[in-house]
């Protein structure tokens, strides 16, 4: 990224503190602590188990890590759900895909502007003036999204029906359609063949650049990690083992010892 | 998707509107005369379809396992006879409306544990609602107003000073109320609050990462369900039954409105009219022809018990081949005769796609 940036990268907006969590007797984070900043591709790479998702849903509020801190935009979170990260501007997607299956592409986009939807249910049911109004903004931002991530041919498709490629980009939009400043994605392009993943690349750092969303994810193929990721931390077993550039990351002796084994 | 015309609908919804009350307000009126027809079944359709509403809002939308709609319609109906006794002021329209609150009171309170427990536990705890509601109104005399004989006679229907007691005027009460409540519940369903229902329906977790809260999509839910069951069945009392008695409102009618939501099509609103007029006319047809094709050779209760079994066999079907019911198929046909191919797949679903991309 050589050109100059709309967006400079900042300060810190998402902290994480000696968080710890573990399910029963099993570890699946010890004492982790890593920022993210503002307008940055942060990536979250490690092999297989090391607690990569685990981490998302700890600053999602999925799972309740039983020490540390998450603070997020200068204000530690003391009880932290889904709803209130969604508040105050986090987004994120799913490994596994939690769209809403039976819902057309459209629909679940529209989910995602929930937050910018204040009209209550009595107001929808009479149709008020200023549910139309903001029916109106809605769609027309979730239209921009779909004509943004090249998908209107399918927008009125059941996301059920839609093969693995494109269900991750109807997920990547509907976190777009939120306009949350901070976006976590949890492994975007798994799956996915050269083609898809060259795309879904183009579209995160697309978003990264004229949005200025800030970008944090997690990826398996490293090449694809290097290249896009201003900064990248690497956890091994629920630990933080290298957290750096790219560069710095890829010269990392315990990072190369994790990725291709070490003899002992 | 087709623009809307007028407000969220769309030619066609306005066609389909028309036709409906073309048919509904001039043509049934002036064709049909025989009472039967408006006392045994278009007012009970009317009445059972809105229930069926309800219950697809917290089954079909909102994917919430509940069972007790016939508990919420008791609450509507005692709710409408002790308002109209009592507060007199309120009028008919009032009262309904009221009733329909007081109904939604009971659907938030049993709405609760849907935030702790889901699917086949959840229906038991919602059979609580059915239970309790029916209980309290058998326990405490106050609600049938110290009736001993345990039936009572429904006031008469008087609107704006107006007497409503002729079926065809019934029919025509039902019609209104099932009218404006279908809208509501159209305009509900396909904006925002529908889509709330559904995200939590289709992915809970998800919906909550985009700021949906489950909490009050889930108890409102529960709340506009047990108010349409509550209207309906404040209706049901008074047009059809033109009497209250809690047994009326057993769990054989919650199980009743549960098929007519299934086998209609979850998640439809269309699905709860057809779904509605199959269970009231189903038994109708084969009573029609154990008198005129066998000529009463069989008996009643074989022809009932034969009812029960055709109705389960429908059911397994509808589960295993058109799981979207009726209005599913009812769609499917009128795909089928639009484009004389063969339904759209998902076979040719994805390679259209590929072709345009």
């Amino acid at each position: 990224m050589a050109q100059e940036r709309k967006f400079k990268i900042g300060k810190p907006i998402l902290e994480v503190k000696n968080i710890s969590l573990s399910f029963g007797g099993v570890k699946a984070i010890t004492d982790t602590s890593f920022d993210v900043l503002e307008h940055e591709v942060r990536a979250i790479i490690g092999p297989n188990g090391a607690g990569k998702s685990s981490m998302l849903n700890c600053i999602n509020g999925i799972y309740k890590p039983q020490q540390g801190t998450v603070s997020f935009k200068g204000q530690q979170i003391p009880n932290i759900t889904p709803n209130i990260m969604a508040q105050m501007g986090l987004s994120r997607t799913f490994q596994n895909l939690a769209l809403f299956k039976r819902m057309s592409v459209l629909d679940n986009i529209l989910v995602g502007r929930k937050l910018h939807t204040k009209t209550n249910f009595l107001e929808v049911a009479f149709q008020l003036p200023k549910v139309k109004k903001e029916e109106k903004i809605n769609r027309d931002r979730s239209e921009e999204i779909i004509s943004f991530l090249e998908i209107e041919d399918i927008k009125d498709t059941p996301v059920g029906k839609l093969p693995y490629g494109l269900q991750k980009k109807v997920e990547l939009g509907r976190a777009l359609a939120t306009d949350s400043s901070v976006i976590l994605l949890d492994e975007p392009m798994a799956g996915m063949n050269v083609e898809e993943k060259r795309d879904m690349c183009r579209f995160i750092l697309k978003v990264n650049d004229e949005l200025g969303t800030t970008m944090v994810l997690i990826e398996h193929d490293m090449g694809v990690v290097m290249d896009i990721s201003d900064r990248v931390v690497v956890l091994d077993y629920g630990k933080v083992i290298g957290d750096g550039t790219p560069d710095e990351v890829r010269s990392n002796q315990k990072v190369i010892d994790a990725y291709l084994g070490v003899e002992h | 998707m087709m623009k809307p015309v007028f407000m969220t609908y769309t030619k066609k919804d306005l066609i389909n509107l028309a036709v409906c009350m073309v048919l509904s307000v001039l043509v049934i009126p002036s064709f049909i005369t025989t009472e039967y027809w408006y006392t045994s079944i278009l007012i009970p359709w009317l009445c059972l379809a809105l229930a069926t509403i309800g219950q697809q809002i917290v089954m079909g939308y909102t994917g919430q396992l509940a069972l007790g709609a016939a508990g919420f319609m008791a609450a509507g109906a005692f709710a409408m006879f002790n308002l109209i006794l009592r507060v007199p002021d309120l009028g008919f329209v009032g009262s309904l409306i009221v009733s329909g609150l007081i109904a939604a009171a009971f659907g938030i309170l049993f709405g609760l544990p849907s935030l702790k427990v889901r699917g086949i536990y959840l229906m038991v705890a919602t059979l609580a609602s059915q239970f309790f509601i029916i209980w309290m109104i058998d326990k405490f005399g106050w609600f049938k107003n110290y009736d001993s004989s345990g039936i009572i006679t429904a006031q008469d229907i008087v609107i704006l000073g107006k007497p409503f007691t002729t079926p065809l005027a019934m029919y025509f009460v039902c019609l209104a109320v099932t009218t404006v409540l279908t809208l509501l519940a159209m305009n509900m369903a396909r904006g925002s609050t529908g889509r709330n229902w559904m995200a939590v329906r289709d992915m809970d977790i998800a919906a909550e990462s985009m700021g949906v809260s489950l909490l009050r999509t889930k108890v409102q839910a529960f709340a506009i369900s047990a108010f349409y069951c509550g209207v309906a069945g404040a209706l049901f009392a008074f047009c059809y039954l033109k009497s209250l008695e809690p047994v009326a409102f057993d769990i054989k009618l919650s199980f009743k409105i549960l098929f007519m939501c299934i086998l209609g099509g979850l998640g439809t609103i269309n699905g709860a009219f057809i779904g509605a007029a199959f269970i009231l006319l189903f038994p109708v047809l084969l009573n029609a022809i154990g008198n005129n094709v066998f000529h009463g050779a069989i008996d009643a209760t074989i022809i009932s018990s034969i009812e029960q079994v055709i109705f389960g066999g429908l059911m397994i079907i509808f589960m295993i081949y058109e799981p979207l019911g009726m209005a599913k198929l009812w769609e499917n046909i009128k795909q089928k005769w639009r484009t004389k191919f063969p339904t759209m797949n998902i076979k040719n679903l994805t390679s259209s796609i590929g072709k345009k991309s």
